[in-house]
């Protein structure tokens, strides 16, 4: 018998590496519930879970509600475009209102780093981080890791290389964390301008040859470009960055090993990765959506035993 | 707490021998019939009754499973902490077969609740029998009887019934732990 050992998942920074292994050997079992003809067990069944959506996204609500659904809490979804947070009411005031109608966890994304930890000391109900500006998307490192851990047997020793947009990237900083309590040796990849200045002090490689880098690794992980949060023209052209760190089939062929390839989606396909690749063997994309859904399944089931 | 012992090796021996041929007289013809164990404790009892089973009735593809409640379970988030889940392993379809649960001790009926809700997961058995090595008497809390007892005990709620097995302990043994003052 062991817990989490925290009430919320704000990052993977505030979470310990036995929680990590604890929360894969649960979404093992969970794993093996979803590929049954059945889906879905009664745990949550008296337990009312908030999806908070203050920003876009597809996958990732998705996979929370089916998972929160498979789980048989109930589901209640929220998305700011359609709420009062256009007529002025603060996220505290937001969230107290929905709590008020008694509900025992909120999953949360935001596009402000930090909102979570913020909320946190302001309401009582659990608290899952769907995702805070450029801050951390813990869900999204635990599933990463766990599909290494399921494709190549462990984390711990494994070299992964993250590519791309480094400085705006949630995804980057929670898979950083994440794959050095594991054991994993990180390096990222990008464009000077998309590489944060300090990143080494986070004990990871930067490199700015995409070659090189995929001849160090055994996993790539290929980030989108996030267009919709650079104000400002960090690189000349789409096409340009495309040429320079878009993984083509050529590139794959031309290393001396097999390395996998991960993408956490949405992809552009033809900017950091062509579709060739996106559904080669090499990648393992797919499976990371499914291992998603086992995953949070995982993490709310190990929060929610903590209630009441 | 003062373990006194309620089976001895030889005992339980015989008596999961005694069990499998009273299966083997109900049922006789095995393949439609699966026998499935309890996680985590039932696995090892209901591995015995299936090898024996085998042996009697020289059928060799007798379906055996391994069925995980904790999912299922109706005390989550009432204990202190959440339940650590084991392994689940059914390869093969339940839909239509003759399940016959197996577990070691059978006290409050709860795990059996929440063993036939987990059971549904995988199809609509036909029928669905429980065998217990030791049922704990009048202590249920649900309505639910043992079609196949090894031995039948009286405790006090507060007593505790241990199973060990040769593959987990070193030894067959079961032992009654009574509380000082229960005699």
């Amino acid at each position: 018998m062991s817990s989490l050992s925290t009430r919320h998942l704000l990052g993977i920074k505030q979470i310990s590496d036995a929680d990590i292994r604890l929360i894969f050997e649960t979404a093992d079992n969970f794993k093996a519930v979803i590929n049954r003809p059945i889906k879905k067990v009664p745990s949550l069944r008296d337990i009312t879970i908030a999806n908070l959506f203050f920003e876009n996204s597809t996958r990732t609500r998705v996979s929370f509600e089916l998972a929160e659904k498979r789980l048989s809490a109930d589901v209640v979804n929220f998305s700011s475009s359609s709420s009062s947070v256009s007529k002025g009411e603060t996220l505290i005031d937001t969230v107290k209102n929905i709590l008020s109608m008694k509900v025992d966890m909120v999953v949360m994304r935001h596009p402000k780093p930090g909102a979570h930890l913020f909320l946190s000391k302001h309401i009582d109900a659990q608290i899952i981080n769907a995702g805070d500006g450029t801050h951390e998307h813990p869900t999204q490192a635990l599933l990463d890791a766990f599909s290494i851990r399921e494709k190549l047997g462990d984390v711990a020793g494994k070299k992964v290389v993250i590519v791309g947009d480094i400085l705006h990237s949630r995804v980057a900083l929670s898979n950083i964390l994440c794959l050095q309590k594991l054991g994993a040796e990180v390096m990222v990849c990008g464009p000077t301008t998309l590489i944060p200045k300090y990143i080494h002090e986070l004990g990871v490689k930067v490199e700015y040859d995409l070659r090189k880098a995929l001849n160090w690794c055994d996993v790539a992980n290929m980030l989108r470009i996030q267009l919709e949060r650079q104000d400002i023209k960090y690189f000349p052209s789409l096409r340009e960055y495309s040429l320079q760190y878009g993984l083509t089939l050529d590139i794959l062929n031309g290393l001396d090993k097999e390395i996998t390839i991960m993408h956490p989606g949405p992809i552009n396909r033809g900017v950091e990765i062509t579709s060739e690749v996106a559904d080669s063997e090499h990648s393992i994309i797919l499976q990371q959506v499914e291992n998603g859904v086992a995953i949070r399944m995982a993490v709310m089931y190990l929060l929610a035993g903590q209630v009441g | 707490m003062e373990p006194k012992v309620l089976l001895t090796a030889a005992r339980m021996a015989v008596m999961i021998r005694r069990m499998a041929y009273e299966l083997y007289e109900n049922y006789t013809d095995f393949d439609n019939t699966a026998i499935i164990g309890l996680q985590p404790r039932g696995t090892i009892f209901a591995k015995r009754v299936h090898g024996m089973l085998t042996e009697i009735s020289g059928n060799k593809n007798i379906p055996f499973g391994e069925l995980d409640v904790t999912f299922h379970r109706d005390d989550f988030r009432r204990g202190n902490e959440p339940l650590t889940p084991n392994i689940n392993s059914m390869n093969f379809i339940i839909e239509g077969k003759r399940v016959i649960l197996m577990d070691d001790v059978l006290y409050t009926g709860r795990s059996v609740r929440a063993a036939m809700d987990a059971l549904t997961a995988y199809g609509r058995p036909s029928k669905v029998e429980l065998a217990a090595l030791i049922d704990r008497r009048y202590s249920r809390e649900l309505p639910i009887e043992p079609d196949y007892t090894g031995e039948a005990v009286d405790t006090r709620a507060n007593d505790k019934v241990k199973v060990e097995w040769q593959e987990k302990n070193g030894n067959d043994c079961v032992w009654l732990l009574t509380v000082e003052g229960n005699k």
